[in-house]
């Protein structure tokens, strides 16, 4: 057993948390969530300069040769300092997406626009009425001579308003909710009939809902197999949750140690409120979450290259669990920041807000929950 | 035993429904959040009830009370939950208003009584600063008599709604040498519109501005604007405090939450099937219903208890503590229940004042700005771990 990350991953997390830490600090978030394009472009062709990008690539597909543990290791940090940039839906999902199922002509192109930072992905997966239901589509894809025809609106496609490119689900078969019949498309969002309505998030992201009216693609759009691609489009999102895990774990420990650090700073009733026994419990079972927490998300990374099921009951059980902590976590440092911790200024409330999004992404405690019930049943 | 209304209180029920049916103004909708609302708005209500006697129905009649039951009271809450009303704000009818009958002096009754009750003047709450908050007894804002003025410096924060109010009661340190914190302090109306208050804005993470700081530099007050006796407004504040508390629970407004909650898992999807028939979220629900239930019958129980002559006591804590609980976790749920329709900040859509059409469903918008600034309830009016500080030491003797 080994729970120790290689010298190079080492290397890595120490070099980008110094990177966070000095040109993401607090403050420079805020300015960029709040101006017109909501991200740091720049920060992007640093991380891609740092060959962060490319890791979890094999080497025959432009990347580094790394794997799940790379992605961990990245969103680790960038939960720690609410980075907002778009590596989950690019590299995580447009990544995975490309490296399981794609061809020697898309992996050159899409890989090697991901590893030097020059694309950027969306991941248009939600529909307004499929809930967490990854078959539940009524956007379809008709064969239309050599290529499709797509029709349909996406639901909250994060980080979608600073995307190149989109990657979308669709029915090219069968009814709504059905398991056969959905396929996986690359589409370029500036093609004909794409419309978005772009937005900020509650969490400081920026996300579209997209429309596609009439947009055609070409054969070379399509991922993988006609008709075939759910058990593809699973596998990718398991990749998404436990990346995001790790992000949760990220966030909860900033949120976990700054609550201790104010509980020792903020006085009442002449002493440090961190000397009140409650809070002191309180703030133990915050960590205890964390620590249980992290145990889960590498759990749900190691698990991600078993079977099916394996992998799908590690992953559930993962968001189950760190669904529960984040929920718990945030709404308990906030509760002990008193007043402060309700005010847009501190930092304390958009660790609380991220942790909230968090549970809703990619299927909630409850979605999981079923899933892991359903697997342990099969 | 028994949990019926009598025949008067159903018909007293009808008599309310009846007229808030008519009267209650129809382009006012609280179903948003509260600051998203003009302050004329927040106040519409409040001035019809005025008109009609029923703004104060707690204060006694000589001072405009409706000398209703507690009973009748809480079917006036009720009936007001069930069109989602907008009451009249706490600060001046439930705060201020019983400390002036009760402390005050028959000029300040007679100045103050009236706009509160018409819903003219607008009242805020300057308790905290920064270094006093559940500590309130340590409080550093001075009051230094000059003649026939008091000269008041200090910071407050956190005052609700300042941003309108047209007056303020300030607990002010007027003897800085008393033996104890608690003894030195007074409770002092304020004009908001005195030379030297200046009211900034505090962002909160829902996005909205209701708190505010509140900076006072030698703002002159006439000492006639000094509550009952000098240093004595530690006992006023505790008493208004009781009275803060008693409003808390929220069980009306609650109950009616739920019902929306239900809507709204009627019409979200899960496997094609409305989300309120999947066995986990129904389940949620329930137990919201189950605990409701439970806090509704103790705050009968409170209610009876004052019927017969006995005060609401620390008893109370209990409703502040069930009662902000169930609210958060229903905006808690209300946030769950809307999916990914959660996640877009709709406060800055709203702000640019675009015609564009709306993303995802109505019900949606305010369901994460609501879950955020819910979390204000387990902290204000008395944090949750006050509250059971206090039933552990009056209650328990712990
Ligand atoms: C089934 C059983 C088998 C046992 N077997 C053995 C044995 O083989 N050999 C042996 O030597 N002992 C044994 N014990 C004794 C056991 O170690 C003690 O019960 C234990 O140390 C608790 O002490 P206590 O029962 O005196 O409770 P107390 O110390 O009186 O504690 C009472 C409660 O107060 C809490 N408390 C105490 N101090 C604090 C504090 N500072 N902060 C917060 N809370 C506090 C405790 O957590 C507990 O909830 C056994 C006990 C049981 C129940
Ligand atoms: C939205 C909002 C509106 C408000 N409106 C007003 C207003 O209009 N006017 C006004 O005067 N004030 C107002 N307040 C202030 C409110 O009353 C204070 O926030 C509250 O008293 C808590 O004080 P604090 O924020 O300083 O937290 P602190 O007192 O610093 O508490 C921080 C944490 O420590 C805990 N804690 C403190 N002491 C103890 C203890 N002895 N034992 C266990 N736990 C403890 C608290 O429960 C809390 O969890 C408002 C606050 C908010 C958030």
């Amino acid at each position: 057993m080994d729970f120790n990350f290689t010298e190079e991953q080492t290397m890595v997390r120490d070099g980008l948390t110094r990177l966070v830490r000095e040109s993401y600090d607090f403050d420079t978030r805020r300015s960029v969530i709040e101006s017109d394009s909501g991200w740091r472009p720049e920060l992007w062709a640093q991380i891609a300069e740092m060959g962060l990008l490319g890791m979890p690539f094999s080497e025959e597909d432009g990347g580094f040769g790394g794997g799940a543990i790379d992605s961990l290791v990245v969103m680790e940090v960038f939960g720690r300092g609410l980075v907002v940039e778009p590596y989950v839906p690019t590299v995580v999902c447009a990544g995975g997406f490309f490296k399981h199922a794609g061809s020697a002509e898309q992996k050159e192109e899409h890989i090697g626009g991901i590893v030097d930072g020059s694309r950027v992905y969306a991941f248009a997966y939600a529909e307004p009425r499929g809930r967490y239901d990854l078959a539940d589509l009524e956007t379809t894809a008709k064969k239309d001579g050599d290529g499709y025809v797509l029709n349909g609106h996406k639901a909250v496609v994060i980080a979608a308003p600073w995307a190149s490119h989109l990657i979308v689900t669709a029915r090219t078969s069968g009814e709504r909710r059905d398991h056969d019949g959905i396929s996986v498309f690359v589409v370029d969002k500036n093609a004909d009939g794409v419309v978005t309505r772009d937005y900020p998030t509650v969490d400081g992201r920026r996300a579209s809902d997209i429309y596609f009216e009439n947009v055609s693609v070409g054969a070379d759009a399509l991922i993988g197999e006609d008709g075939k691609a759910l058990p593809l489009i699973e596998l990718v999102v398991d990749e998404a949750i436990a990346a995001q895990c790790a992000e949760a774990c990220g966030a909860m420990k900033s949120a976990q140690e700054m609550t201790v650090e104010y509980s020792r700073q903020r006085k009442q009733f002449g002493t440090p409120i961190g000397k009140f026994q409650v809070l002191q419990h309180r703030m133990v079972d915050m960590f205890v979450e964390y620590e249980q927490s992290v145990s889960m998300a590498y759990l749900a990374t190691l698990k991600l290259g078993e079977s099916d099921k394996e992998r799908k009951s590690a992953v559930s059980a993962a968001k189950v669990r760190i669904g529960q902590a984040a929920h718990h976590i945030g709404q308990e440092a906030i509760q002990i920041h008193g007043g402060m911790g309700m005010t847009d200024e501190l930092a304390i409330g958009h660790y609380f807000k991220r942790l909230t999004i968090f549970d809703a992404e990619f299927g909630n405690v409850d979605h999981h929950m079923k899933r892991h019930i359903a697997l342990a049943s099969d | 035993m028994n949990l019926d209304f009598s025949p008067e209180e159903t018909a007293f029920r009808n008599e309310v429904r009846t007229f808030i049916e008519d009267n209650y103004p129809k382009n006012v909708s609280a179903e948003g959040l509260r600051d998203d609302l003009s302050p004329e708005d927040m106040v519409a209500w409040h001035k019809v009830l005025g008109e009609k006697g029923w703004s104060v129905p707690a204060w006694p009649p000589e001072y405009g009370g409706t000398g209703w039951t507690p009973t009748q009271r809480y079917i006036w809450s009720e009936e007001n939950a069930r069109v989602n009303a907008i009451m009249p704000l706490p600060f001046g009818v439930s705060m201020v208003g019983p400390v002036i009958y009760t402390f005050g002096n028959e000029a300040q009754k007679q100045q103050h009584l009236p706009g509160i009750r018409s819903g003219d003047v607008w009242w805020c709450q300057g308790y905290s600063e920064p270094g006093a908050g559940s500590d309130l007894a340590s409080l550093k804002t001075t009051a230094v008599r000059d003649g026939d003025h008091y000269v008041i410096n200090g910071q407050k924060t956190w005052t609700t709604l300042a941003q309108h109010a047209d007056w303020g009661f300030f607990l002010c340190r007027t003897d800085p040498d008393a033996a104890k914190p608690q003894e030195g302090i007074s409770f002092i109306l304020v004009d908001m519109k005195s030379p030297g208050i200046e009211v900034r804005p505090i962002k909160l993470i829902d996005g909205g501005y209701e708190v505010n700081e509140t900076w006072l530099t030698d703002v002159r007050v006439p000492v006639e604007n000094l509550v009952g006796e000098e240093n004595k407004g530690w006992t006023y504040a505790k008493f208004l405090l009781a009275h803060e508390r008693s409003g808390i629970a929220g069980v009306a407004r609650s109950k009616r939450a739920v019902e929306q909650l239900r809507e709204i898992a009627d019409k979200e999807l899960l496997d094609g099937k409305p989300l309120m028939q999947d066995f986990d979220f129904a389940r949620k629900v329930s137990q919201l219903d189950i605990d409701l239930a439970a806090l509704e019958i103790t705050e009968l129980r409170t209610l009876a208890g004052e019927e017969a002559g006995r005060g609401p006591g620390p008893e109370s804590s209990i409703l502040k503590i069930k009662g902000t609980e169930i609210q958060q976790r229903l905006t808690e749920l209300t946030l769950e229940a809307v999916g990914h329709y959660g996640t877009p900040y709709y406060r800055d859509l709203s702000d640019t004042g675009s015609n564009e059409y709306p993303i995802g469903p109505d019900y949606a918008q305010h369901a994460a700005a609501s879950y955020f600034n819910m979390r204000k309830t387990s902290i204000y009016g008395g944090s949750n771990e006050i509250q059971r500080n206090i039933i552990s030491k009056m209650i328990l003797g712990l």
